[in-house]
């Protein structure tokens, strides 16, 4: 197998087999069947030399740069990295040298050039406050520019919970109208990566997948690869045990937490947040959230935000219960009440009581 | 409404409803019970009324010497106390019911496994299941049954099924199940104070009262 990948990674020092066994973990990870790996494997390698790449522009939204924090310094050097070297990434603000009506030149270029075939990322959410004046590029509401770039798109990648779900920006009471990539564009393949960030494996398994077969790869009802978003945080916990135990961290410094208890009791949001971090892991597998000591935020969940608080137990309600005074009096008060109805009721039958003789009824 | 809206509605403002509901209700009723009274019985006793109440309080947890209605109608008497049992463990003693009850009420107690848990969920649908068939079979029992009778039953089933259905991540995804779940419990809540489910308030102090009008006039219990 030879291609310009190959040669690319060489330079830095990745061989050809490294590469492979990479190939065929991102298949399997997917869920893909085994031949997966090496048609992932020959399709990246052989990519097209530099002019021909598949063009890639990276929309930014309202975001906070995470997503592109995660994916540029996962592990570097990373094979997640140079992944992206088979690509042309003709527009990322953050990235990108050009500025200003360079930049805007560059995004133009790349989509009359690759019209209907290029892949578009966005990152963050879009506002639709004050018709959308509350982030614009050029000149431009996120809005326009997103249905601008979207028209000419082969499929669209939502990535990061902004983007897919609104994420903080949409949070209560969302101050800027913030919605989702999804909730604007109907008409294109849109894949969600949420994740606040997400992880970069998942990323660059979802760009292999597209350069590999030309779609997108399996979805849930959410628009989220199933592969990655096929289980919840708690099922493939290693603290999982203790929970089945009934054993559980009271506080982050107790006894328990230092053992590796459980940590639901300390608003761990894992049973109801589908993500790949306790199998995939963050830094190169070194650690994730829960491995480290804190319970799971849910960021891959739309809403996460608002959710009723990260250190309440699920179990625990959302709100405080404001009701219980309130309750208390008007039910004492209605069962005064029909005590009262009560009451009278019984002194009404016993007034209209009418005594019987003996001579009533011998009658 | 997403389901993760849904599950934060049923835990914020559907459980901040269903709470003042079942309250309100329970008050309401409790002190309707209480204050309803009856003429006060001038006759002087003929057995110590307190303590033959007392008596009955425990002694109608207990089976008759006889077995008698052990022996009559078996389903009722051991599916009726594997399901109060069952439901009593999986209620107080799942760990997540007792973080739920401790920020409530501020009161804790240890938990068990969850396996043995579900096992006892399980068990507890099964006594359920069989006493509503046999509700269903029993020509006389079908005859007494009424709406109530089946609209309760549904209420106190829905609860454990989901919660059991949502540990075992059957049907639907564990958020909607869960939150599914918290619904059921919910509509219990609104539902007990106004149904014969408030006997889970009144069963005490209703034995206490047949036992002590009963031993006021003479049959010793």
């Amino acid at each position: 197998m030879q291609g310009p990948l190959i040669d690319t990674l060489a330079r830095y020092g990745v061989s050809r087999r490294s590469f492979l066994k990479y190939c065929a973990t991102l298949a399997s990870m997917m869920a893909l069947p085994p031949s997966a790996g090496r048609a992932m494997a020959e399709a990246m390698a052989a990519a097209p030399a530099a002019a021909k790449r598949p063009s890639v522009i990276w929309l930014p939204f309202q975001e906070c740069t995470g997503c592109t924090e995660s994916i540029t310094r996962s592990h570097s050097p990373s094979i997640e990295g140079m992944i992206f070297d088979m690509v042309s990434l003709d527009y990322q603000e953050t990235l990108m040298a050009a500025a200003g009506h360079q930049a805007e030149e560059a995004l133009h270029n790349a989509m009359k050039e690759n019209e209907g075939k290029y892949l578009l990322i966005v990152d963050g959410s879009v506002p639709l406050g004050l018709d959308g004046a509350y982030s614009c590029i050029a000149g431009k509401s996120n809005l326009e520019a997103l249905k601008e770039v979207a028209k000419g798109a082969a499929a669209i990648v939502a990535m990061g919970s902004c983007a897919a779900y609104g994420g903080i920006p949409k949070a209560n009471p969302n101050p800027t109208g913030a919605v989702s990539v999804s909730d604007v564009i109907k008409d294109k393949p849109i894949i969600n990566i949420p994740g606040c960030p997400p992880i970069p494996v998942v990323m660059t398994g979802v760009l292999a997948h597209f350069l590999t077969f030309g779609s997108l790869p399996e979805m849930d009802k959410l628009g989220r690869p199933k592969a990655f978003y096929g289980e919840t945080i708690h099922d493939r916990c290693y603290r999982r045990p203790f929970y089945d135990q009934g054993k559980f961290a009271k506080t982050f410094d107790d006894e328990g937490a230092r053992k590796g208890w459980c940590l639901f009791e300390l608003g761990c949001k894992g049973p109801v947040t589908y993500n790949a971090c306790a199998t995939v892991k963050w830094n190169g597998g070194t650690s994730w959230p829960v491995e480290s000591g804190h319970g799971c935020l849910g960021c891959s969940e739309p809403d996460f935000w608002d959710g009723g608080g990260f250190y309440k137990a699920l179990s625990m309600p959302a709100d405080p219960l404001k009701v219980v005074a309130g309750a208390v009096a008007v039910g004492a008060a209605a069962g005064v009440a029909v005590s009262f109805a009560n009451r009278a009721k019984k002194s009404g039958a016993k007034g209209g009581h009418e005594t019987t003789t003996l001579a009533d009824l011998e009658k | 409404m997403n389901e993760m809206q849904f599950l934060t509605w049923v835990r914020g403002t559907g459980l901040n409803i269903a709470v003042g509901i079942f309250l309100l209700g329970v008050i309401w009723r409790l002190i309707e019970i209480y204050s309803l009274g009856r003429k006060k019985d001038l006759s002087a006793p003929r057995n110590v009324p307190g303590a033959s109440g007392w008596h009955t309080v425990f002694r109608r947890s207990m089976p008759p010497k006889d077995m008698g209605m052990v022996k009559k109608s078996p389903v009722s008497y051991i599916g009726g106390y594997v399901f109060h049992i069952g439901l009593a463990v999986v209620v107080f003693l799942f760990a997540p019911h007792i973080k739920f009850i401790e920020s409530v009420v501020g009161l804790s107690w240890p938990g068990l496994p969850s396996q043995f848990v579900d096992l006892v969920a399980v068990i507890t649908i099964a006594a359920m299941v069989v006493v509503l068939a046999d509700r269903i079979n029993k020509p006389v029992k079908r005859y007494l049954s009424t709406f109530e009778d089946w609209f309760t039953w549904t209420v106190t089933f829905l609860p454990v099924l989901t919660g059991w259905m949502a540990v075992q991540h059957l049907l639907l995804p564990y958020t909607t199940m869960l939150a599914l779940h918290i619904l059921s419990v919910e509509i219990l809540l609104v539902v007990l104070p106004f149904t014969k489910l408030f006997h889970a308030f009144t069963v005490w102090g209703s034995r206490y009262y047949n036992g002590a009008v009963n031993g006021h006039k003479g049959v010793a219990v």
